[in-house]
């Protein structure tokens, strides 16, 4: 296949940025920030993504949704992160969607699915317990208890957890932390008794949650996948994450990256554009091959996903281990380039910097992915 | 698509067939690339056997047209036999500058008398060239360059030096820059061409590198005699056709820095560094430098095969492997590094049988040059900066 978008491809793209970058620009998420709006996203917006179809891109046909692939949400995701417009769609339509359409059964694809991709069901996935993303680690317990099961623990950085309708929580059903054997993954009403969910307003001005459960009751039909064996689909589903939340970053550094140029040709100094000095432009040339490079790495990632999700692990840790030291790199050049202007509230680049920061540690940052290639290439 | 399978599956089947043993295993010196010209031998029967096979099948160069040798396949299938050689490891058949940089060129800028007298001698592996660019005083600024050729009838006759030409020792003929208008400016007044190494006036030496190796000469024409028909493209408008091959040097040169088959470079490490009870290098930082580096190596393979397919769709932007040449030369240093690193002592033995005479370390000062030949890695990054970024003053 070749690594370039298909015209298909193109035309999404297209209306995708053409509708983000239109109700959605940097002064979107700022607005909703300066109101401290406690959902942190419009849901006026997220009705017209269900009826342009991109809230169930990754839904499938029957369950109304389109039916797409990892490529298709991935641009998406890189126009969301031209703008940092937050959305469900992370959440939601990528990483809920992806959990019940692969490992759900056909009365949980019926009950859900069709909801995703209507707009009406708000979903999170919740897996990261620690400071660090470590999803073989997981402590959170599930005992066995009458028919169903009782979950106790906590959970934080639950991407949009305090608007979910639904959880999908990942415990730990036997073994012990850093057992793949054993875990499992559950859906949860956030208004079962024993759950407490706690709003954590982020660095980024998008929204997370830490949850507690507290001997959370839940029936045996609320497991998704199988008992003990919920890694698996975890990974799988993680991944098209990772591989969403790579594209977010291209979309944000290579945004970055055209306003810092723009910047490098107006701004004058000692008589001259400060792109003209040679110090500022064979800086500008590496990040522009780096972004490059990286763009190139993410749609492997995702060609990858589509074309089998179990042997994409490689590919994807590449991507997002790049995407991360990538972005990184395009926001501190971006806020050092800018000058002083860059370290202002007033200016957009900072939202850019903090926004890298929190996709940086999603799903595992750079260092988590770099480590993982190492063990999947045996060293 | 359906096609495109077919055509995979008898190319998987007819590689398979075709490709011995010994060629699918890495290359280990200078003596396993097969360089074609008229002095050519082959280190190895199986070295022979797989030049024929794949020559006769017109694989050398698998995409160009047939009338000149080449397959004719189009741009997909070239890249399903590229991924399938790739996926068996498969050795290049023929190693050419003929190949990689002036057959390009000739394909776009060359007459048609010019194509078929040179392309087929350059797939069937008869012509060795060399490349005869940089000056005692043009290196970087190649375009202020002072070797003349002064018309005389039909012909022209050419004065000057050449440095840093790749085995110019080892070649048959030369793809050479000349200044036929000294009164010009220095861009315009350069002409782009071809001649015969054994004409009279032409001599070459061996420069002698800090890998103890000669890979490049000095190369002195003393009033050589060259029909003005062997001018490629317009007099005067060489550099255009010089700008178009570098560009295909460029692209040959980044690829250094890839490297698809053969054992992960972790592995490598492992053999001399050793691995803890769950297989884990035994050197924390330095597997943490492998990993980084394998994780810069993938993406730089993808994105040669986007800058590819990015072509074939026209999407591309030619100054675009400028960036690949600076980002694949880096990578291939830091590439040697890392394996100066992991080998340790073992990398410092220059002449003993067991280091293979050195084969290690004086790969890794052969690196360095990478960053400096074809264009700096400075001259790269001005590149990008001008004709991509469009950046003011560069």
């Amino acid at each position: 296949m070749a690594l370039v978008l298909t015209e298909e491809q193109s035309m999404l793209r297209d209306s995708a940025r053409g509708l983000i970058s239109d109700k959605a620009p940097v002064a979107h998420l700022r607005a909703l920030r300066d109101a401290k709006d406690s959902t942190g996203f419009s849901r006026e917006l997220w009705k017209t993504f269900a009826e342009m179809g991109f809230s169930g891109l990754l839904v499938p046909d029957q369950f109304g949704g389109s039916g797409l692939g990892c490529v298709e949400a991935g641009i998406v995701m890189e126009e969301i992160g031209r703008t940092l417009m937050p959305s469900p769609f992370l959440a939601t339509s990528v990483l809920a969607a992806s959990a019940l359409s692969r490992g759900g059964s056909e009365a949980q694809k019926a009950q859900h699915l069709p909801g995703i991709a209507g707009g009406s069901l708000l979903a999170a996935l919740a897996i990261d317990e620690g400071a660090k993303h470590r999803p073989l680690q997981t402590k959170l317990r599930a005992m066995r208890s009458g028919n169903g099961f009782k979950l106790s623990g906590d959970k934080a950085f639950v991407v949009d957890g305090h608007t979910a309708d639904l959880l999908i929580v990942a415990a730990r059903t036997a073994g012990s932390a850093g057992d793949s054997n054993g875990l499992t993954l559950f859906l949860v009403d956030p208004k079962a008794k024993g759950l407490a969910v706690e709003r954590t307003a982020m660095v980024d001005s998008h929204n997370a949650a830490r949850i507690v459960f507290d001997n959370v009751e839940v029936n045996a039909d609320s497991v998704l996948g199988e008992v003990d064996q919920g890694f698996g689909l975890l990974e799988g589903v993680l991944n098209i994450g990772r591989g969403a939340v790579a594209s977010e970053m291209v979309g944000l550094s290579d945004e970055v990256f055209g306003r810092t140029v723009a910047y490098l040709k107006e701004r004058k100094q000692f008589g001259k554009a400060i792109g003209e000095f040679q110090a500022l432009q064979h800086r500008a040339a590496q990040l522009y091959i780096d972004i490059e490079i990286t763009r190139a790495a993410v749609l492997k990632a995702l060609q990858a996903l589509d074309a089998d999700l179990g042997k994409a692990g490689n590919a994807v840790a590449v991507a997002k281990a790049r995407a991360g030291t990538t972005a990184t790199l395009a926001v501190q050049e971006g806020v050092q380039m800018h000058g002083g202007m860059g370290m202002t509230d007033q200016f957009d680049i900072g939202f850019f910097m903090k926004r890298a920061r929190v996709c940086q540690e999603l799903f595992g940052d750079s260092n988590f992915h770099t480590d993982q290639l190492a063990r999947g290439k045996g060293y | 698509m359906a096609d495109l399978e077919k055509f995979r599956a008898e190319t998987r089947a007819w590689l398979e067939q075709n490709c011995p043993a010994e060629m699918r295993k890495p290359m280990t010196s200078d003596g396993d690339t097969f360089w074609g010209g008229r002095n050519a031998k082959f280190s190895s029967e199986a070295q022979r056997v797989w030049f024929e096979r794949m020559r006769d099948k017109g694989w050398t160069v698998p995409h160009w047209p047939k009338e000149y040798g080449g397959g004719g396949l189009d741009g997909e299938e070239a890249k399903i036999v590229r991924q399938e050689m790739a996926a068996i490891g498969a050795r290049a058949p023929l190693t050419s500058f003929g190949i990689s940089m002036l057959g390009p060129a000739l394909l776009k800028y060359g007459t048609e008398e010019q194509k078929k007298e040179h392309l087929p001698k350059i797939t069937a592996g008869l012509i060795r060239w060399c490349q005869g660019y940089s000056e005692p005083n043009a290196g970087s600024d190649l375009a202020s360059l002072q070797t003349r050729a002064v018309a005389d009838g039909d012909d022209y006759i050419i004065n000057g030096q050449k440095i840093w030409t790749s085995y110019a020792n080892y070649a048959d003929w030369i793809f050479c820059l000349v200044r036929t208008d000294p009164a010009a400016k220095k861009h315009d007044g350069i002409s782009f061409i071809l001649f015969d190494m054994t004409s009279k006036g032409v001599s070459t030496k061996p420069i002698l590198l800090i890998s103890g190796y000669s890979p490049f000469c000095e190369t002195f024409f003393d009033n050589v005699r060259v029909p003005k028909s062997h001018v490629v493209g317009t007099v005067n408008r060489g550099w255009d056709v010089a700008k178009y091959l570098l560009q295909h040097e460029r692209a040959m040169i980044s690829g250094m820095g890839e490297r698809g088959v053969g054992r992960p470079l972790g592995q490598i490490a492992a053999d001399s560094v050793g691995a803890d009870a769950q297989g884990k290098l035994d050197d924390a930082q330095l597997r943490s430098q492998i990993a980084s580096f394998e994780v810069d190596e993938a993406a730089l393979a993808a994105a040669a095969e986007r800058a590819v397919d990015l072509a074939k769709a026209g999407q591309s932007h030619p100054a675009f492997s400028s960036a690949m040449k600076y980002y694949g030369t880096e990578l291939n240093k830091r590439r040697y590094e890392i394996l100066m690193s992991a080998g340790g002592i073992d990398a410092l033995e220059w002449e003993s049988d067991r280091s293979r005479g050195g084969a290690r370390p004086r790969a890794w000062l052969r690196t360095k040059a990478n960053s400096i030949e074809g264009g700096t890695s400075e001259v790269m990054l001005g590149i990008v900066a001008k004709r991509i970024l469009d950046l003011p003053g560069a």
